[in-house]
């Protein structure tokens, strides 16, 4: 076999060991998740909050953290998407001149800030300067800030993709601008563009930095996001995992376990429709 | 202006309100955090940006940067030293080596590691691999301790700086390898296969064909790799034993990242110390600014050449 022969052996093989490698923690993260949580990922976990649950105590659930997720991501995806659309639609189809050069550089800003710094931005604005004070929904502020810049590039990728002839049959038509954009284009962009927001919702979801920051953790059920500090699913698993006892422990497996089946689910979500419209994000 | 025109101007108001609403927030951003940081700036003792301890409850505030930062670096570059190579390994699999049929799984497959929340992998590398890599970190300072990265820890291999290293280096590599797929995506299949024409090996193609267009695509990958490994918070904040001392023995405990040291502590500071956090948050939002400017400008100009 020449030297060449044997170069392009060994990369043959290089190349397929980094991928075999990259899937080394994939499988085990996922495999050890599954294995301790399932210890304690039983109805009273889903069903029962930290109220009084004592440091030795074997019980004890996650119920308040779950509905806590709900309700942040929830809020925050009202909040981002109306916003990212609304601001993709304008550079796309509206806007000329230097606000869509603003927009498009802001969102590229937006995508490198760190979850810890938007967590800041929020206690310092919405807690302190506005004196709203740590609640559900400022979490959702944070986690909102993170989901936009996602859901503004998706957004305007996928209506990038839409043919210029079907705008122009629609204006030719005599429908008007915000029509033509309403009822004729949207509706071409929307499996794409929901694939890109489910992801982005799927991302945010797992974010625990901004939680700390906003809402920071609550043991107790608070069903109202807009007063008083509230539990997420991701700063239970933190706060339950920084403690030496093991039933803290497998109460954060548990709740990894919680997380991770939403979060896939998501991702789930956001694959079968992108496979169904054949637009990638 | 006719009435059928006007619901067009609101339209274009809408629109463009949301616009501002972004710009304004980024802007806000920034104001927000200098507002909040100075007072504890001012009330600080000594120089923020030299001080090693971070005390800024204390009756004479002294607190600074010097650790955090270079803690925050030095695992950073830990991870990018561990991932950039396996990224871009299989960002060459992906699209070179695979078959064709399976590459849309394999690629799917290693996005899931993005898909995994931080917390998640923090809680993997507190409870499972801090365990396993306490005896490697012992093997290699044993028999290469003389590397001065590989220095004596005290005996201490526990929630070492390797750890943190190794736990950012698998949230980074999805996300590296993603990118770097997709450049290398758009490198025409005419070359590669031009070049296996004229007799050229597999690697020989990839390496005279994909790679020279790719790298300033790769560069920036990498570079919003290093990004995203700066501002990790949760899972620095799980597995690294922190220390108020500037130490690049990595096979040990030391040091702290401004992100983990803000998760940490911003629940039990007051006022003062929460400022202090916020000082340091801004310091981190200018680094990573810093370094996606920097990725944004390798490809701008890239573009550009190509252009010419």
């Amino acid at each position: 076999m020449t030297r060449r022969k044997v170069i392009d052996r060994l990369f043959t093989g290089l190349a397929w060991g980094a991928f075999l490698l990259a899937l080394v923690p994939l499988v085990c993260v996922i495999w050890l998740v599954v294995k301790n949580g399932a210890r304690r990922f039983d109805l009273t976990f889903l069903t029962h909050t930290l109220r009084g649950v004592g440091p030795r105590d074997t019980n004890g659930g996650a119920l308040h953290a779950i509905l806590g997720t709900l309700e942040q991501v929830g809020l925050a995806s009202l909040i981002a998407i109306p916003l990212g659309l609304l601001a993709a639609v304008y550079v796309v189809e509206v806007g000329r001149g230097p606000l869509v050069g603003a927009v498009r550089f802001v969102t590229d800003v937006m995508t490198g800030v760190p979850s810890i710094v938007a967590g800041l931005f929020v206690f310092t604005f919405w807690v302190l300067a506005l004196g709203q004070g740590f609640s559900g929904f400022a979490a959702a502020i944070a986690l909102a800030i993170l989901m936009l810049p996602t859901v503004v590039r998706t957004t305007e990728v996928v209506l990038g993709l839409i043919p210029e002839s079907l705008r122009e049959g629609s204006l030719a038509l005599g429908v008007a601008r915000w029509r033509t954009v309403v009822s004729v284009v949207l509706p071409a962009a929307a499996s794409g563009i929901t694939t890109g927001v489910v992801l982005a919702i799927a991302r945010v979801t797992g974010e625990t930095a901004p939680l700390l920051l906003t809402a920071l953790n609550l043991d107790a059920l608070n069903i109202n996001p807009f007063k008083g500090q509230q539990a997420g699913l991701p700063s239970f698993v933190f706060a339950q995992a920084g403690q030496p006892q093991h039933s803290a422990l497998d109460r954060a497996w548990a709740g990894a376990l919680t997380l991770l089946l939403l979060v896939l689910l998501l991702n789930l979500t956001a694959r079968l429709l992108g496979r169904r419209t054949r637009l990638k994000g | 202006m006719s009435a059928r025109r006007r619901p067009d101007r609101a339209f274009i108001a809408l629109t463009s309100s949301a616009s501002v609403v972004m710009v304004a927030t980024i802007v806000a951003i920034g104001v927000f955090l200098v507002v909040q940081a100075v007072p504890s700036l001012q009330d600080n003792t000594t120089s923020f940006l030299t001080t090693k301890q971070f005390l800024p409850e204390a009756d004479h505030p002294s607190f600074g940067v010097a650790v955090l930062v270079t803690g925050t670096v030095l695992t950073s570059l830990l991870a990018m030293v561990l991932a950039v190579p396996v990224a871009l390994g299989v960002a060459v699999f992906v699209t070179q080596y695979a078959p064709r049929r399976l590459a849309g799984l394999f690629g799917g497959l290693v996005d899931l590691l993005a898909a995994v929340p931080s917390v998640v992998y923090g809680l993997w590398g507190l409870a499972f691999l801090n365990k396993h890599l306490q005896p490697f970190n012992a093997g290699v300072h044993e028999h290469l301790g003389w590397f001065p990265l590989f220095g004596d820890t005290g005996g201490r291999y526990s929630k070492s700086i390797l750890l943190a290293g190794l736990v950012l280096a698998i949230m980074v590599l999805p996300i590296i390898a993603a990118l770097a797929r997709e450049v290398m995506l758009q490198v025409p299949t005419s070359q590669t296969e031009g070049a296996l024409a004229l007799g050229a090996t597999r690697w020989e193609s990839i390496r005279l064909a994909v790679l020279p267009p790719s790298w300033p695509g790769i560069t920036s990958a990498i570079m919003l790799g290093l990004g995203r490994a700066l501002g990790e918070t949760i899972a620095v904040a799980l597995v690294l034993g922190t220390t108020p001392a500037l130490t690049a023995r990595i096979l040990g405990p030391g040091g702290n990242t401004i992100a983990a040291n803000i998760a940490a502590k911003f629940g039990e500071y007051a006022q003062a110390g929460r400022g202090a956090l916020v000082a340091t948050g801004l310091v981190l939002f200018v680094m990573t600014f810093a370094v996606n400017a920097l990725a944004r400008g390798i490809v701008i100009r890239s573009a550009r050449r190509r252009l010419a």
